[in-house]
C-alpha cells in the first residue's frame, strides 16, 4: 500500500497529516512567541535576533518554505475533510440535535481555521512583506558592536501604537487559541497517543498552553498601547519629514503620535 | 400521562420526508418508548391511519436494533441506555417529543423511523472476524488473557451495532463503530493474525461506504447506549497507522 494513498485518500490518514501539520504549527507558534517576546528587552535583543535570522540565507528559506508546505497542507486537507463531512451528513438534519460533550472550541474549527487563515496572510504581508508600510523604509539603527541592522523593535512598536491593528492582532490571536485548545488535545488522538490514562489531563494541558499562548501575544500590543514599550531609537524619533496630523504615511503619522507622547 | 408526538414520516429514502403530530394519551408512565409507539400504532391502525414504522428486537437493550433520535438524541434522554430501555417516566406529563430516524448518507431511510444500517453489515464482513477451526469447543483458559485486557476487550465488545454513534456524529463518522469492533479483537490473542488486514480492511469498508471524517467530538462515546470509550478510536488510529507502515515494508513472496 503506497503511504501516500493512505495519508491522502483515507480517513484516518488524512487526520493524522492534520494532527502532524497541527503539531509543526503548534511548535511554530509558541517559538515564534517567544522570540517576539524579546521586544520586552532592551531594542538591541530583538534587533539583533531578527538580523540573526534574516542572515540565515538558505537555511531561512528552507524553514519558510518547510512552513509553507505544512501550511498547504493543513488547510488543503481540513478543506477535504469539511466537504467530506458535509456529504456524508447527506445534508439531512435534525430538528434540533443536542450537543453531548463537544467543546465550543471543536465546533468551531472549521470558522476558526479560515479567520486565522487570512490573518497569517494579513501578518505575512504587515511584518513580512512589510507592504503596510507604503513605500516608507523600514527604520534602520545600529547595534552595541557596530552592525548596521533592521530596527525590527521601531517597526513593532508603530505599528500596534495603531489601536485598529493592535485589535485585529488581539482577536485572531483569541481565535488561534481557541482553535489550538482543541487542536493540541486533539491531535494526540489522531495519532492514536491519547488514552484514558491520560486524556483528562491532555485536555487541561491544552487549554492552559492556549491561554498562555493568548496570554503572551496580548501582551505585547497591550504593553505598547499602554506605554510601556516605547520607540527607543533616536534617529526615528527625530524624522525631520514627520508631524501629528501628517497623512503621508502610517509610519509618520504614528511616529508624530510617539514623539507627542514624549 | 400524556404526551404530544412530533413524528418523521417518510415512505421511502426516495421521497421527501415531514414531520407529522400525534397524541398519545393515558400513558402509564413505566411503560417502554417502544410500548407508547405500540399504543400509537394500534390507535392508528384502528383509525385507518398508516402506523409509524420503528424498528425494533429484541427490547432488553441488547440487540441493537432499535434506532431513534428522540429529542435531538440518539436513544433518548438517558445516558448509556437504548430506545428500548427508555422508559415514559422519564418525561413530562404533557411533553412534545420529536422522534427522528438516524440519518446520514451511509444510512438511507427505509420508511419513517426505520433506516438502513447495512453498511456495518458490510464493515464487519470486511474484517470483523478471526478465523479458527471449527470442532469441539476449547477448553476454558487454554489461552491465558490478563484480566485487564479481557476487561477491555469486553468493554468494545458490548458495541450492539445500533448506529447510535453515527447518528450522533455531526459528520456522520463510524469510527466509534469500527474502533469497539475492530478493537476487540485486535486486543485479544485469537485475533492478532489478521490485525493489519483486519484494520486496514475495515477503514477501507467504512470510507467506501460514505461515513465522515473523527474530530474528535466523542459526541459518539456520549451517546452510545454501551457507553463505549472513544479510547478505542484513538486505539483503530494507532492500530491503523502501524498496520499500514507495516505493509510498506512487508517482504513479499516472488
Amino acid at each position: 500500500m503506497n503511504i501516500l494513498h493512505v495519508l491522502f485518500k483515507t480517513s484516518i490518514g488524512k487526520k493524522v497529516v492534520m494532527a502532524v501539520t497541527g503539531l509543526i504549527l503548534v511548535g511554530f507558534v509558541i517559538g515564534h512567541l517567544v522570540g517576539n517576546l524579546q521586544i520586552f528587552l532592551p531594542p538591541d535583543k530583538i534587533n539583533a535576533y531578527a538580523h540573526f535570522l534574516q542572515g540565515l540565507g538558505g537555511a531561512l528559506w528552507i524553514v519558510r518554505l518547510v512552513l509553507l508546505v505544512t501550511l498547504v497542507l493543513h488547510v488543503y486537507v481540513s478543506i477535504q475533510l469539511v466537504l467530506e463531512n458535509r456529504a456524508a451528513r447527506g445534508g439531512e438534519f435534525y430538528a434540533d440535535q443536542k450537543t453531548l460533550k463537544a467543546s465550543y472550541a471543536s465546533r468551531t474549527m472549521k470558522y476558526s481555521g479560515p479567520i486565522v487563515f487570512f490573518f497569517i496572510l494579513y501578518h505575512l504581508l504587515h511584518f513580512t512583506v512589510r507592504a503596510d508600510f507604503a513605500g516608507a523604509v523600514v527604520p534602520e539603527t545600529t547595534l552595541a558592536d557596530g552592525t548596521h541592522v533592521h530596527d525590527i523593535h521601531s517597526m513593532m512598536v508603530l505599528a500596534f501604537q495603531n489601536i485598529w491593528v493592535s485589535l485585529a492582532y488581539i482577536v485572531s490571536i483569541g481565535l488561534l487559541s481557541l482553535h489550538l485548545s482543541h487542536g493540541f488535545s486533539s491531535l494526540f488522538q489522531s495519532i492514536g497517543l491519547r488514552t484514558r490514562a491520560w486524556s483528562d489531563f491532555l485536555s487541561k494541558v491544552a487549554v492552559v498552553v492556549s491561554i498562555l499562548y493568548f496570554l503572551g501575544n496580548v501582551a505585547i500590543p497591550v504593553g505598547v498601547l499602554s506605554g510601556a514599550v516605547k520607540v527607543q531609537n533616536p534617529d526615528v524619533k527625530l524624522a525631520p519629514t514627520c508631524a501629528a496630523g501628517c497623512e503621508i504615511c502610517p509610519l509618520a503619522t504614528a511616529l508624530a503620535a510617539n514623539q507627542s507622547e514624549n | 400521562m400524556n404526551v404530544k408526538l412530533r413524528v418523521w414520516r417518510q415512505k421511502n429514502n426516495d421521497t421527501e420526508g415531514s414531520f407529522a403530530d400525534y397524541e398519545a394519551k393515558d400513558l402509564n408512565p413505566n411503560m417502554s418508548f417502544l410500548e407508547m409507539l405500540d399504543v400509537v400504532n394500534e390507535d392508528l391502525t384502528n383509525s385507518g391511519g398508516d402506523p409509524i414504522a420503528f424498528a425494533h428486537d429484541c427490547r432488553e437493550g441488547i440487540c441493537g436494533t432499535c434506532s431513534c433520535m428522540i429529542d435531538g438524541k440518539a436513544h433518548g434522554p438517558e445516558t448509556g441506555v437504548a430506545t428500548c430501555q427508555t422508559y415514559m417516566r422519564s418525561f413530562k406529563d404533557g411533553d412534545t417529543i420529536t422522534v427522528e430516524p438516524f440519518k446520514a448518507a451511509a444510512f438511507p431511510i427505509i420508511k419513517d423511523l426505520v433506516s438502513d444500517r447495512q453498511a456495518f453489515d458490510k464493515i464487519q464482513q470486511a474484517g470483523g472476524f478471526i478465523s479458527v477451526r471449527t470442532g469441539a469447543a476449547p477448553d476454558a483458559n487454554a489461552i491465558p488473557i490478563g484480566k485487564d485486557v479481557a476487561d477491555l476487550a469486553m468493554d468494545a465488545a458490548s458495541c450492539i451495532g445500533c448506529g447510535a454513534c453515527v447518528a450522533a456524529c455531526k459528520n456522520s463518522s463510524a469510527m466509534l463503530f469500527v474502533a469497539a469492533k475492530a478493537g476487540q479483537l485486535n486486543l485479544l490473542p485469537q485475533g492478532q493474525p489478521e490485525k493489519d488486514s483486519r484494520v486496514l480492511n475495515m477503514v477501507a469498508s467504512m470510507d467506501e461506504a460514505g461515513f465522515g471524517n473523527c474530530t474528535n467530538q466523542y459526541e459518539c462515546s456520549a451517546a452510545c447506549p454501551k457507553l463505549i470509550s472513544e479510547e478505542f478510536i484513538s486505539k483503530l488510529n494507532r492500530d491503523y497507522m502501524v498496520a499500514s507502515v507495516k505493509t510498506l515494508f512487508k517482504a513479499k513472496a516472488l
